[in-house]
């Protein structure tokens, strides 16, 4: 070892030398950037956008260029009409999924508090669509993605973005033409949860893993009651909506501990989403928000 | 360095950020793609030497810190960039670095950059990582950049020794 790097040291030194206080200011600039965006009113917030007002019609334009190369197994797979029959069938199977899900929630909600209409109500949202445009490493070790839906179509920070199958996450951020997601499997992330059958409050936290082991951690608050296996986990939904709405089914319970020393149930939750194959989502939007896009109605239609 | 120099690296840069995110992506493996900004700092290291190449590795760094959709830290990728610039230019010789040499380098720039990139978490207290997966993610990535290396180093080298036609005055 030594020798190699002998053998590498050796013809620097008839060049010049790096400069040692090049490494140095290099350095002290990273640490000043870093304790910067530690501060809770980052001053480093206003070059993420702008950074992201450049970059985000990039990823945008590249996505769009790369989508049909993306596309074109699946289009050898099946002739055109199948293909569209195949996904009206997917489309089906995951309204009728989403409609079981959300069976037990949405009984409890009506014999306990709620009219028949403002459980419609509760269900319906306004949807903006948007497609997924990047994805943030997983060096990164954190799960954000990009969609190409900004300000311009009426998204702003903290809207609940949910695709098919059930909940996708929330907004961070938003540019003109983008926004940033980050993923319920966050490890960052909590979710307000609830268990359908038996309307136990607790929270969800991400594992920061996507993919197959993409898990979620549930927390009873009520250390008393046993979350059952196979038990669908919806949002709890806070006051205003903001930052995850009511009743979007997230996952299915898979497995549940309970040690002694720990005070609170924990059970595992495979969520419904594939997030290693995220496309087509839905931001959810107050109705009536402007968008430069058609939104998708509560009852189905276009606007 | 002069402007145009500085606007090559710096588009070269961008355009590697963009396939990033969007393009790879798709061949990903649990989320993990190679990191071609990396690729791009190491093949300035190789050719330019530890000063230009620690220069772009903060330019690279940071841009990977803003650029949606990061959401970590700023500055982490830029200190590991950094770190990876200078280490790797201190590899440079005055021949032109054979094959072995590259990948020796990339895999060892691979496997620093983002191990500092990791440990820069630990010291800011952001969601801890299991120690299995984080090398998991490690080697992985080590995986994927000596993959891709022979597609994005030589172009890369060969940009950066075209914009520096008189070697001694580096």
């Amino acid at each position: 070892m030594s020798r190699r790097e002998r053998r590498w040291r050796g013809p620097l030194h008839d060049q010049q030398r790096p400069s040692r206080g090049l490494l140095v200011a290099l350095v002290l600039a990273c640490l000043t950037v870093m304790s910067l965006d530690s501060l809770s009113a980052s001053p480093i917030d206003p070059a993420r956008r702008a950074v992201g007002e450049v970059f985000g019609p990039a990823e945008v334009a590249s996505a769009g260029a790369v989508r049909p190369f993306t596309a074109v197994p699946r289009w050898f797979r099946s002739r055109d009409s199948m293909q569209q029959d195949l996904l009206d069938l997917q489309a089906e199977n995951s309204d009728l999924r989403s409609k079981v899900a959300t069976q037990d929630y949405d009984r409890n909600r009506l014999e306990e508090y709620d009219g028949l209409t403002a459980a419609a109500k509760s269900l319906g949202y306004s949807l903006v669509p948007a497609r997924v445009v990047g994805l943030g490493p997983s060096q990164s070790f954190s799960r954000t993605v990009t969609i190409d839906a900004g300000s311009d179509a009426g998204v702003h920070p903290d809207l609940t973005v949910v695709n098919n199958d059930g909940l996708v996450g929330r907004v961070l951020r938003v540019t003109r033409s983008t926004a940033t997601v980050l993923l319920i499997v966050d490890a960052d992330s909590v979710v307000g949860g609830r268990v359908g059958r038996s309307m136990e409050v607790g929270f969800l936290h991400g594992r920061g893993v996507l993919g197959h082991d993409g898990r979620l951690d549930l927390e009873l608050v009520d250390d008393t009651a046993v979350p059952a296996k196979h038990d669908t986990v919806v949002t709890w939904g806070s006051e205003g909506g903001g930052p995850y709405v009511a009743g979007v089914p997230v996952g299915r319970i898979t497995t549940v501990y309970s040690s002694l020393r720990e005070t609170a149930q924990r059970a595992v939750i495979d969520p419904y989403v594939d997030f290693g194959a995220l496309d087509l989502v839905g931001v959810v939007v107050p109705t009536g928000t402007s968008s430069d896009r058609s939104v998708i109605e509560p009852d189905g239609g276009l606007r | 360095m002069n402007a145009v120099r500085a606007l090559v690296a710096a588009a070269a840069v961008c355009v590697a950020l963009v396939l990033q995110v969007t393009f790879f992506p798709h061949l990903a493996w649990d989320g993990i793609v190679p990191n071609v900004c990396l690729l791009v700092v190491v093949g300035a290291a190789l050719t330019r030497g530890p000063e230009f190449a620690a220069v772009l590795g903060f330019v690279a760094g940071l841009t990977l810190d803003l650029a949606p959709p990061a959401d970590h830290v700023a500055g982490r990728w830029a200190l590991a960039l950094v770190v990876v610039g200078y280490v790797a230019g201190r590899v440079r010789r005055d021949s032109q670095p054979g094959a072995g040499t590259v990948l020796a380098t990339v895999a060892a720039s691979s496997f620093i950059g983002t191990s500092v990139f990791a440990l820069s978490g630990l010291v800011l207290r952001e969601p801890a990582i299991g120690f299995g997966e984080l090398l998991e993610v490690v080697l992985l990535g080590v995986v994927w950049d000596v993959l891709l290396t022979p597609l994005v180093l030589p172009p890369v080298m060969a940009m950066f020794r075209r914009l520096e036609p008189d070697r001694s005055l580096a």
